[in-house]
């Protein structure tokens, strides 16, 4: 088809993570000059250390207590985030427009009681006939509304009940690739006029022994202190999960315009695919994609966010790759999103465009986020800023985060 | 549509060139064929796990003879790829191992669930500590590198993927009992956009568990008539109770009409046209006017350009619970009005039982294969009619009818309606 596609804005962001809560908040942390502080709990999770959500305050995007006892903290921090984007973008309280504001949500879910699930493995465990006990302990323990609390879904169930968004509504599974096929979808529909706002993002709680138990299945998770991501490039890898909820509005250009909103940033280019890790296949991939955007990108530096997360080889591969670049004449300028927020799978593909937004808003890029040399100044006001995410098990993804020719968010 | 390759609204029509279908009553098409048309139920006596001590202990799980351990993802993955492998067979698309388009599957999270828990539970490095910590220790000492690769949100779809060789990042989905419908969307979605001329678009579950039926039944949504497992499921009369949980997949390839005849592909029917409206009301149950289910018919209709004299039959929601075919009436005749009355409504789940994420492909692939057959399956277990339910449910017999068109409704709990619309390839 020759039709010319829809130039698609990012005019709302809701960000919440380890760091603190809003864009001001990051901004501070991440370009004072000082170079930030990650937030580090090395108890919670022992021997693994995570990147810990900040309280919330719930009761202000979720008024109602009868609301907030149907959730659990994951599905908290997802309608608190997404509610923080629909008021940033002027959408909330706006029947109108919520009405035709379409959902994508890259979801987690199975948050389980820890509580329940140990007293019945104790119960069980060498009992001769251990069926029966096990479903009359779970009759007897298990909560109706943990069930809802569980279901991928409910996030986005409940982000239409609780902020009455009402278009299309949907809800995919599948750790980081699953924030980067959210936002390749609602982009594409967007520049192909399949719906013209969308809310879109994910939330990840660390915390959880039961998440720790599914990363750790793999041998995935890194034991003791985490330090930059670079820092374990030459050892067995290994990565720190990370708290965040990271909510976008994403909205037609035209849409945008007809109603006054700003963006903060343009984003027309997400590519993604998979492979299954074969030494070597990842790069490939990701050279793959990087065909499909390299006509959008200049020689010289580049600023590029990396979800590198630090599992083995693919640490050593992205960065590779990315070095590799300097065949095209680029410069990388890397930071690697994970040293300072962990990996925050759902969330991470949506917490790295939201940080590439408020850059490009801002006319300038982020501090090096460690001191192990890898990650340079970058001084410049950026034009455009790659986003690369690996996911720890399947998928390779790049994403364009562009500025726009129109007076941005933030006043630059 | 005749030769026109463009559809009302200027879009590439989007057709179904293959169907596979696994469900409680059959393998393959021809088995689900000749039982559904002949009124058979799969429901039957949970085997799979001791039922003492649940308050429900019928379900339509599917076994394979020689099945070893249980494990819910492999089961999701196994009842996937016999769908699936009829339907690309069918179609004669691609190549062995090389899908050329992108999947979309609708499956429930893959968890690890109480058999995986206690193996790892059970291991000795960590017998001097419970719970959680035991299970850390246990997964440290050990390698459960399978379980890593089983139990990820992404498990399934990737699965599938290196098994179909789709292309892009595989994409696993849930909208709860919508999902399977989502599939579909998401596959005309991009078949319409023009990025892509292919998408195989997979529903399935093989998730039943002990703690899936106490799920489910601490929200009151199950049958508990055990004593009957074969009558349990009665969608729309008066003494329906709940649904019956039940495993099984389907799979549609989805194709542009243009690029499907230049293969000279047969040509199974057409995704007409899909809705879709989030409700606001409730976490289970809808808006009490029904308007969101409402809105989701309308705007089926209204993206498939047809009126409701234009729809021939409705492949039903039809879950058996109080709550959904009372709703699915009111807002059917709402949506559709007086051409509800001669419009036949039909529940498959009356004898499939409800397959949860895999219903809406099920039901899509049933509602084609009515299209082909000219046959409307019957709701079987239809002795005493709601009598708030003035709709044709199709009680207990098949009907001959040639049918050009149906609507197949889906709805989930988090309030989500989808709509699909399909009719047969006008000559």
């Amino acid at each position: 088809m020759s039709i010319e596609k829809t130039e698609v804005w990012v005019t709302g962001i809701g960000l919440v993570s380890s760091l603190g809560e809003g864009l001001d908040t990051h901004w501070a942390q991440l370009a004072s000059g000082k170079g930030p502080e990650p937030a580090i709990d090395t108890q919670d999770q022992a021997p693994y250390a995570v990147h810990p959500i900040v309280e919330i305050d719930v009761g202000a995007q979720i008024p109602k207590r009868s609301d907030q006892r149907q959730m659990g903290p994951w599905q908290h921090l997802g309608v608190y985030t997404a509610g923080l984007a629909l008021d940033d973008a002027g959408i909330a309280n706006n029947p109108e427009l919520l009405a035709a504001t379409n959902m994508i949500v890259a979801a987690g879910g199975g948050e389980r009681d820890l509580d329940v699930d140990s007293a019945i493995m104790e119960k069980i465990s060498g009992a001769e006939n251990p069926g029966p006990i096990l479903n009359t302990s779970l009759n007897s323990e298990l909560r109706p509304t943990l069930f809802l609390a569980q279901l991928s879904n409910l996030m986005a169930g409940n982000i239409s009940i609780v902020h009455g968004v009402t278009d299309s509504s949907r809800t995919f599974m599948g750790e980081e690739s699953a924030g980067v096929s959210a936002i390749e979808t609602a982009v594409a529909q967007i520049q192909h006029g399949q719906g013209e706002v969308f809310l879109v993002g994910g939330a990840y709680i660390a915390e959880r022994a039961d998440m720790s138990m599914l990363m750790e299945f793999g041998h995935t998770l890194w034991q003791g202190e985490p330090g930059s991501v670079w820092s374990r490039e030459n050892t067995d890898g290994g990565m720190v999960m990370g708290s965040a909820g990271a909510f976008l509005i994403l909205e037609s250009r035209k849409h945008a315009e007809a109603r006054g909103a700003k963006p903060y940033a343009s984003i027309n280019k997400v590519v993604a695919d998979r492979c299954t890790r074969q030494p070597g296949a990842a790069r490939e991939v990701a050279d793959g994609l990087f065909e499909q955007v390299r006509s959008e990108i200049p020689a010289g530096p580049l600023p590029v966010l990396t979800g590198c997360c630090g599992v083995q080889p693919q640490l050593k591969e992205e960065h590779d790759f990315l070095n590799g670049l300097s065949e095209f004449g680029i410069d990388p300028v890397i930071r690697g999103v994970t040293t300072v927020f962990g990996n925050t799978l759902e969330a991470q593909f949506p917490v790295s465009v939201a940080l590439a937004s408020l850059a490009i808003s801002k006319g300038a890029f982020f501090d090096p986020f460690d001191d192990t040399g890898v990650e340079k100044e970058y001084s410049s006001d950026p034009e455009r800023i790659l986003i690369s995410t690996w996911a720890h098990w399947r998928g390779e993804s790049l994403a364009l985060v562009e500025k726009p020719d129109v007076p941005l968010r933030g006043g630059q | 549509m005749g030769n026109a390759v463009k559809d009302h609204k200027g879009r590439p029509f989007v057709v179904v060139t293959g169907i596979g279908i696994v469900t409680s009553v059959g393998e393959g098409k021809e088995d689900n064929w000749r039982n559904l048309t002949a009124g058979v139920s799969g429901v039957r006596k949970i085997s799979r796990f001791p039922t003492e001590g649940l308050r429900t202990e019928i379900a339509g799980t599917i076994d394979w003879k020689g099945d070893t351990r249980y494990c819910a993802p492999l089961h999701s993955i196994g009842l996937a790829k016999k769908s699936a492998a009829e339907a690309i067979a069918q179609s004669g698309i691609g190549s062995k191992g090389s899908f050329p388009g992108p999947l979309f599957v609708a499956n429930s999270p893959a968890e690890t669930n109480w058999d995986q828990r206690m193996v790892v539970y059970n291991d000795p490095a960590g017998a001097n500590s419970t719970g959680y910590d035991r299970l850390l220790k246990n997964v440290r000492a050990g390698d459960f590198s399978r379980y890593y690769s089983l139990f990820q949100f992404a498990s399934i779809a990737e699965h599938l993927a290196d098994e179909f060789g789709t292309r892009g990042q595989a994409i696993s989905l849930t909208t709860a009992c919508a999902s399977g419908a989502t599939s579909v969307q998401l596959g005309v979605e991009a078949i319409r956009r023009g990025d892509t001329d292919a998408a195989l678009c997979i529903g399935t579950d093989g998730g039943i568990c002990e703690e899936m039926v106490v799920r489910f039944n601490l929200l009151s949504a199950l049958s508990t008539q055990n004593d009957d497992p074969q009558g349990a499921s009665k969608p729309f009369s008066k003494t329906r109770d709940g649904f019956v949980m039940a495993e099984g997949s389907a799979t549609l390839v989805l194709e542009s009409y243009e690029s499907a005849k230049a293969r000279g592909a047969k040509i199974l029917g057409v995704v007409r046209g899909a809705g879709e409206r989030a409700d606001t009301f409730h976490r289970t149950r809808s808006t009490p006017d029904g308007s969101a289910i409402i809105d989701t018919i309308t705007r089926s209709m209204a993206d498939a350009g047809m009126t409701p004299a234009e729809i021939d039959c409705i492949n039903a929601h039809g879950t058996s619970t109080p709550e959904n075919d009372k709703m699915e009436f009111l807002s059917l005749s709402a949506a559709l009005g007086s051409d509800l009355d001669n419009t036949p409504i039909s529940s498959n789940k009356s004898m499939i039982g409800h397959t949860l994420s895999a219903a809406g492909t099920i039901e899509a692939a049933i509602s084609l294969l009515t299209i082909q057959n000219g046959v409307i399956p019957p709701t079987i277990n239809c002795n005493e009619l709601d009598p708030n339910i003035l709709m044709d449910v199709v009680p207990n017999e098949k009907r001959i009818k040639s049918v050009n068109s149906v609507m197949s409704n889906s709805f989930g709990f988090g309030g989500q309606n989808v709509c699909l619309i399909f009719s047969a390839e006008p000559v």
